[in-house]
């Protein structure tokens, strides 16, 4: 079993205030260059989603290659609300975050009865049918997507046009929203009950839980957070079609993401959307201009490099140097 | 609905579902040999529609000639992955096996666009190009060839498979490696084996596909993701199921696609392997 995170300690206290406030200062530093401005912003995204898969894939253990869809609802979600009922974006992120939850719990109900293999496979195929149908469903806009109605800037619009930084702010409060959420949920009865689910599923059972209510509700945490940052995305670019919000390689890069920062770890996510994030638009930036993909090419090699040397993500190698951290993660083997 | 169009679509899903096959047993071959899903197999597909154009590109080789040797290379190339980078992450963690195809999966993408570009590149009037016409039927030769090329190919592997010695080797190494072991079977050269001929599978679909499909650094994402849902279908590691689940899978996403439309040809597909998966959650031939 793994022992909770000790994050409370002094130092790691003052280590996490640190981290804070100069995540807080970030934009007085780089807000000029919106480049940089933009990439933290991903960064903040990504790790939101990250957490958000975790919950079901690294504490309940249920690995999805589907989180794309609840991305994709909620973003789908706050521009319909926009353009059909002329709603506040606010009640957009409600919305966005409550009924991708309600989807997630819908399609747990068969697919929780699937393992292994079975599960990733399913989770697959529900995205793909979804992402199919919205490209021809006219209602939705079709392939060529809708665009969110551009409104005067200001908080109560969710809407900033000539300054970014705003929207940094908003997704630095939903991370660490999202991240105190999973501290809690970490030491909580429920965090152990999932990772109990992880480990033993049969001796879950004959303790007399139902592991299928507890992945349920694992479902509806992380579709709703993957949802909130949809509905994050949609606000901050204004636009959606299936590709961008619910295509494969969205589901696909949150869960390696997550996956490569550590799996059921607190910061994981975090860390591995901070590395990855920059390294894949950096090294574009770099290399593009021959049109050749050599960042891709770096990176499939990477991930391989990692795969051999340190296959428990880069939270394994954070805990190696770290030295407040007692050694207690286990690779789990699969 | 006249009976031509209803054969017409039959051999084109019957074409397809074949392909799907080869690619899914290739698939399934190596999960049941080493519980390791192979997310790098689309681009081993993508690899060998690659040489197949180049020979053609370059020598004017009809990709007809040249299957056995781009089998053959696949063959190769599946070892080299296996004794370069699947024998490092054997006794890891499930999910460094998953790095390590997945970053596979995105190396070969970018090789391919590196040398090639991410043009779309077509083999022109090979020996296959054109129609025949049977008894009224108008059918075009590539995909009728896709029917027969790798119907042969599954019966070969059928029977290398179920009829010789290292087949069945390779069937208990599949069914219990450790109870194998003491048998006095090398499950390492098993593991490449299977590696082996899984890669040699994929390339003789790839060639049979390069008469009729364009090839680009994508391209192997379109068809492995049918060969994933087969071999789930099928059941993971189930050989015979991922036969069957390939040709339904044909069928059925031609069968849609002409009555639904093409855009949601794959719908139906998905959704039969949730209503399989829910009445079997092994799928269909999967041990229970």
């Amino acid at each position: 079993m793994r022992m909770p995170s000790r994050v409370a300690s002094p130092a790691g206290l003052a280590a996490l205030l640190l981290l804070l406030a100069v995540l807080i200062a970030l934009p007085l530093l780089i807000g000029e260059r919106p480049f940089e401005l933009r990439m933290a912003t991903v960064i903040l995204l990504f790790a939101i989603m990250g957490q958000g898969w975790n919950v079901l894939g690294g504490y309940a253990g249920q690995v999805s290659i589907g989180h794309g869809l609840y991305f994709g609802l909620g973003a789908y979600t706050a521009v319909l609300l926009a353009v059909r009922l002329d709603l506040s974006p606010w009640i957009g992120l409600l919305a966005g975050t409550l009924l991708p939850a309600f989807c997630a719990v819908l399609v747990g109900i068969p697919c929780f009865r699937l393992r292994g293999h079975y599960f990733v496979i399913a989770t697959l195929v529900v995205a793909e049918s979804v992402f199919q149908i919205f490209t021809v469903w006219e209602w939705v806009g079709s392939a060529v997507g809708i665009e969110m109605p551009v409104k005067s800037e200001g908080w109560a619009n969710f809407q900033f046009h000539r300054d970014k930084t705003p929207y940094y702010y908003i997704a630095l409060a939903m991370l660490v929203l999202v991240t105190a959420g999973k501290w809690w949920l970490h030491r909580s009865r429920l965090g152990f009950i999932l990772r109990a689910i992880r480990d033993e599923e049969e001796a879950v059972r004959s303790l007399g839980f139902s592991p299928q209510f507890y992945k349920s509700v694992a479902m509806a945490i992380s579709g709703g957070i993957l949802g909130a940052a949809g509905v994050f995305h949609a606000q901050y670019v204004l636009f959606v079609d299936p590709f961008s919000v619910l295509g494969l390689h969205i589901s696909v890069l949150v869960a390696l993401f997550a996956i490569m920062g550590g799996v059921g770890t607190l910061a994981g996510p975090i860390l591995g959307a901070a590395i990855l994030v920059p390294m894949s638009e950096y090294s574009r930036v770099y290399f593009s201009g021959s049109g050749r993909n050599i960042d891709l090419l770096i990176y499939g090699a990477l991930i391989m490099l990692i795969a051999v040397y340190r296959p428990d993500g880069l939270m394994g190698l954070w805990q190696r140097v770290n030295p407040f951290r007692q050694q207690s993660v286990p690779v789990r083997k699969g | 609905m006249s009976e031509q169009l209803i054969i017409q679509l039959i051999v084109s899903g019957l074409g397809m579902g074949f392909i799907f096959a080869l690619i899914a047993i290739g698939l399934t071959l190596i999960y049941g040999v080493m519980n390791v899903v192979n997310f790098a197999h689309g681009e081993f597909l993508m690899l060998g529609m690659y040489a197949s154009y180049l020979a053609y590109a370059t020598w004017g080789a009809d990709p007809l000639v040249t299957l056995p040797f781009v089998a053959a290379a696949m063959f190769l190339f599946g070892l080299m992955v296996y004794y370069l980078l699947i024998r490092k992450v054997l006794t890891g963690s499930m999910q460094s096996q998953i790095f390590a195809t997945f970053g596979l999966m995105v190396f070969l993408q970018a090789l391919a666009q590196f040398f090639m570009g991410a043009d779309y590149f077509a083999v022109q009037n090979s020996y296959l190009s054109g129609v025949i016409t049977l008894g009224g039927v108008v059918l075009p030769v590539p995909q009728v060839a896709a029917l027969v090329g790798s119907s042969l190919a599954t019966l070969v592997l059928y029977g290398l498979v179920f009829r010789t010695g290292v087949g069945r080797q390779l069937r208990a190494a599949s069914q219990d490696a450790q109870a194998a072991s003491t048998l006095g079977i090398n499950a390492s050269s098993m593991y490449a084996l299977a590696w082996g001929i899984g890669s040699a599978c994929v390339g003789v679909a790839a060639s049979l596909l390069s008469n009729f499909y364009y090839v680009f650094p994508r391209v192997g994402a379109i068809f492995v993701l049918l060969a994933y849902v087969a071999v789930a279908l099928g059941g993971f590691g189930s050989i015979h199921g991922a036969l069957v689940a390939g040709l339904l899978i044909g069928l059925l996403q031609v069968a849609s696609g002409f009555f639904i439309s093409s855009e949601l040809k794959f719908v139906p597909v998905y959704m039969l392997y949730l209503i399989v998966v829910l009445l079997r959650p092994r799928g269909l031939f999967g041990k229970m």
